[in-house]
């Protein structure tokens, strides 16, 4: 068995005003396998994200990437594999340029001068969002914006791809755009979302987060098609699963 | 500050976008020609009108090779007029002392300054605009550091511009959601002003910590690091000592006065 | 506040430019050695909020008008003096570029004027020793409206001496003064108010927000950077007070003769002032307007004939003026051709 690319050993983390975030998470990730998080709001999906790269440190319990655990002394080492995509594009995008935005992570790792523009060129090529390289990014679109978000995760070239809630706002073809673009990625990619379709289409496994504890964690169409789960932590049976697997 | 002059604001990094011979040389030289032209100007005794003439030609040619529309300068210019006017409106009553005379008309020192002022300030207003225009916020700061400008400062103008829209655009949104529910902006009492803005603050905060989560998410460690911009070329170095001589030039004659003795002798 | 560049002279614009830049050097090392990075989006964001706020009214209690924060003081108040005097900085940048409030040349007083005084002197020796972390009602009205006042009639002030030390207006110092100072010293007041109305409501909502600002437990304040600024400031004013009470020549003269050497100028500066100087004995309306007294003695050295008029014949300064006519047409033809060069439709957005 090969190991996990990911693994949360018992998480624990509590914000400075006390509030418990996660409350004894514990799951792996195979490589280049998609899994998705979802939960109610509030239920620790966006708290337990901010583990993933070492941006939050768990007050007990252990974050192992590709083997190492991930401590205050190795964070930059996950911030290079892990790629993260955050829900608000314009809390990522915060250069002049699509350009400069997509050229931020490399600069900061030592990427030398000569190597920038074929990263940021590749990464924009995969993310599809080539053609938008000069824009300044209050000129693009939902759409476009989340398009650029993901190549500026995938220019440090991340083993794992993290994102946020990466369909809202999108219109019916920037989310269909994503999610071709989710399928095609060869990254491992872990989604937190409450687009339960999103979830159907592009990722293979789920883990179902409440009050800070895993309430359920198994194959895609399995779990999410289990009403009585669904609604016993604030989410429903996707619509789509209705029509597939009509019960 | 309203509508309108938010999207000039839009439409003032729109047109630093464009490309032409202007657009495309170092901001260093903009930058230097434009303070030098500035201080130009402002070195002219405060009698002197026509001899300021010539160097409205600076910036002419600066918008007309950028493609800034004339209309656009004047409207800004407009704008930031009634200060200078309220300020400048005293010396004609002040400073009643005739000084010269056009024919059988006597003008005093007063006139001249203020029409001096005013011309000076037509000519600054509009060297600044067709600097920023024609170079665009982020190649003039970039330039600007590489002149001396701290990192951390330069970082500082180019973010403030970036948010400028989105919190802009949230203010907006705060003020209609007011309206709505009855408030007009114009009679907020005190009280509900400091929620407001409280309320703007404390997400602009949060919007802060999440974007700086983004940025370290991408490994920033403090220094904002910026592809070196190119190196200064012949062009540019042309376009300095070119327009520097002229506005020498212009300082040390009085190339009206010239041109229209050289008038009147041939009209003769 | 923000002065116009046609006010002020390349002296004192380049003059207040050092100031400023100084203390933007200094401050962004201080801020730099604060080592909090999380600062650097912080200080952004709130410059935004600047103009964002400024766009939203409130009533003035007691008045039928309505003001606007204009926000130096609350940055130091959130941020700290060091990086909310880069913050003000930025703002007026910014304003002075896309807002054309305010000149490039006049961009280091505006600085000075706006940022230096709320960042460096009312807030530490004001608003913090009154509030001593007491943000609630009444001690934190007082302190924010105080300080404010203070910033702004120091600020006010400045804008004063620096006009008049530029030599381009007419306004004398006196009535510059009693002009700006009642004025400001109003808009200290809303600038108060408005300031303690967002503090008390961020004290209230998340307090640690205005941590920013304090000095930390047992980090000692160094004293000299502001003694310095306290020492220009007591110098200007100082030297502008006594300037004006001596019989020394205008500056301006002293100006224009270092920078020019050009005798021409200095001769019709001559006779407008000699002018000026016969009228002004007979007419003592604003007699401390600066100019040179007639009899002083003076670098120029022309003979002190009092005409009755200049010695401009009308013939001279007409071809000046359509000299001056025709070097501006054909400036506007020269642009125009310009223009009109390029095919319509070359419209084009290129990469870098």
């Amino acid at each position: 068995m090969t190991e996990p690319i990911l693994e949360a050993r018992d998480l624990h983390y509590s914000y400075p005003d006390g509030t418990e975030a996660l409350r004894g998470v514990s799951f792996s990730v195979a490589s280049g396998e998609a899994l998705a998080v979802v939960g109610a709001n509030g239920a620790g999906k966006s708290t337990l994200l901010l583990h993933l790269n070492g941006y939050l440190q768990p007050s007990r319990g252990e974050l192992r990437l590709k083997g190492q655990p991930v401590t205050p002394a190795t964070v930059g080492q996950a911030r290079r594999a892990v790629g993260m995509v955050f829900e608000d594009p314009d809390d990522q995008l915060f250069m002049p340029t699509v350009h400069e935005d997509v050229a931020f992570g490399p600069l900061n790792f030592g990427v030398p001068y000569e190597e920038i523009d074929q990263r940021t060129s590749q990464a924009l090529a995969q993310a599809g969002a080539a053609h938008l390289k000069d824009r300044p990014p209050y000129m693009l679109s939902a759409g476009e914006k989340r398009a650029v978000t993901i190549a500026t995760a995938l220019a440090l070239q991340p083993e794992i791809l993290v994102l946020d809630e990466p369909s809202s706002h999108l219109d019916p073809r920037g989310r269909r755009r994503l999610i071709e673009l989710l399928k095609a990625l060869p990254q491992t990619r872990i989604v937190a979302t409450h687009d339960l379709e999103l979830v159907v289409e592009v990722c293979s496994r789920v883990i179902v987060i409440d009050s800070g504890v895993i309430a359920a964690v198994g194959e895609t169409v399995e779990l999410l098609n289990d009403e009585e789960l669904m609604l016993a932590h604030g989410l429903e049976r996707p619509h789509i699963l209705r029509h597939l697997h009509p019960h | 500050m309203r509508l309108a002059e938010w999207i000039d604001v839009g439409r003032i990094d729109e047109l630093g976008r464009l490309d032409t011979p202007v657009h495309r040389l170092d901001a260093r030289a903009k930058a230097v020609t434009v303070l030098a032209y500035i201080a130009c100007v402002m070195s002219y005794h405060r009698y002197e009108v026509v001899a300021l003439a010539p160097l409205a030609l600076f910036p002419i040619v600066m918008s007309s090779l950028g493609r800034i529309p004339w209309g656009f300068l004047w409207r800004r210019m407009l704008v930031a007029a009634p200060f200078v006017l309220a300020v400048a409106v005293f010396n004609p009553l002040l400073d009643r002392a005739q000084v010269t005379a056009l024919g059988p008309i006597g003008i005093s020192g007063g006139w001249l300054s203020f029409s001096s002022i005013m011309l000076r300030f037509v000519l600054t207003v509009s060297a600044a605009l067709a600097l920023i225009a024609c170079t665009g916020i982020y190649d003039l700061c970039s330039g600007m550091e590489r002149l001396g400008l701290p990192g951390i400062f330069a970082s500082q103008i180019l973010f403030l511009h970036r948010y400028l829209f989105v919190l802009g655009d949230e203010a907006q949104r705060l003020a209609r959601g007011l309206a709505v529910r009855g408030f007009r902006p114009r009679v907020l009492r005190l009280r509900v002003y400091g929620s407001l803005l409280g309320h703007m603050l404390l997400r602009s905060v949060a919007r802060a910590e999440r974007i700086y989560c983004a940025m370290v998410a991408r490994g920033f460690d403090g220094t904002i690091r910026t592809q070196r911009p190119g190196m200064l070329r012949l062009s540019d170095a042309a376009f300095v000592f070119g327009w520097a001589g002229y506005f020498a030039a212009a300082r040390a004659w009085n190339l009206s006065a010239l041109l229209g003795d050289w008038l009147v002798r041939v009209a003769r | 506040m923000h002065m116009a560049d046609a006010l002020v002279s390349p002296a004192v614009g380049g003059t207040m430019w050092g100031v400023s830049a100084a203390a933007i050097a200094y401050s962004a090392r201080k801020v730099k050695l604060q080592r909090k990075d999380s600062l650097v989006p912080l200080m952004g964001v709130l410059g935004a909020f600047v103009f964002a706020a400024q766009m939203i009214n409130f009533t003035i209690p007691g008045t039928g008008s309505s003001g606007h924060i204009a926000g130096g003081l609350l940055l130091a108040i959130l941020l700290g003096p060091e990086a909310a005097f880069l913050v003000i900085a930025s703002v007026l940048v910014v304003q002075a570029f896309f807002f054309a409030d305010g000149g490039l040349l006049a961009l280091g007083c505006n600085m000075f004027n706006m940022g230096f005084f709320p960042a460096f002197i009312a807030y530490p020796f004001v608003y913090r020793v009154l509030v001593r972390k007491q943000y609630a009602a009444p001690r934190g009205w007082v302190a924010a409206v105080a300080a404010a006042v203070v910033a702004l009639l120091l600020g006010a002030f400045s804008v004063v001496v620096e006009t008049k030390a530029s030599g381009i207006s007419a306004l004398p110092f006196g009535t510059f003064v009693m002009l700006m100072l009642p004025i400001h010293f109003a808009i200290g007041i809303v600038e108060g108010l408005a300031t303690a109305a967002v503090v008390l409501f961020v004290a209230r909502a998340r307090p640690e927000v205005l941590a920013g600002g304090e000095p930390a437990a047992g980090r000692r304040r160094s004293l000299r950077p502001v003694l310095i600024g306290l020492l220009i400031a007591a110098g200007l004013v100082g030297g502008a007070l006594s300037w004006f009470a001596s019989t020394h020549p205008d500056g301006l003269e002293w100006s224009i003769a270092g920078l020019t050497g050009h005798t021409e100028l200095a001769q019709q500066a001559d006779t407008a002032h000699q002018k000026l100087a016969q009228v002004q004995g007979g007419s003592a309306i604003m007699p401390d307007y600066g100019f040179k007294r007639p009899g002083a003695a003076g670098q120029h050295g022309a003979a002190r004939a009092a005409p009755a008029w200049p010695a401009v014949s009308p013939e001279t300064s007409l071809s000046g003026l359509l000299g001056g006519l025709l070097t501006l047409v054909l400036a506007v033809l020269v642009g125009l051709a310009l223009r009109t060069r390029r095919a319509p439709g070359a419209h084009t957005t290129v990469g870098r």
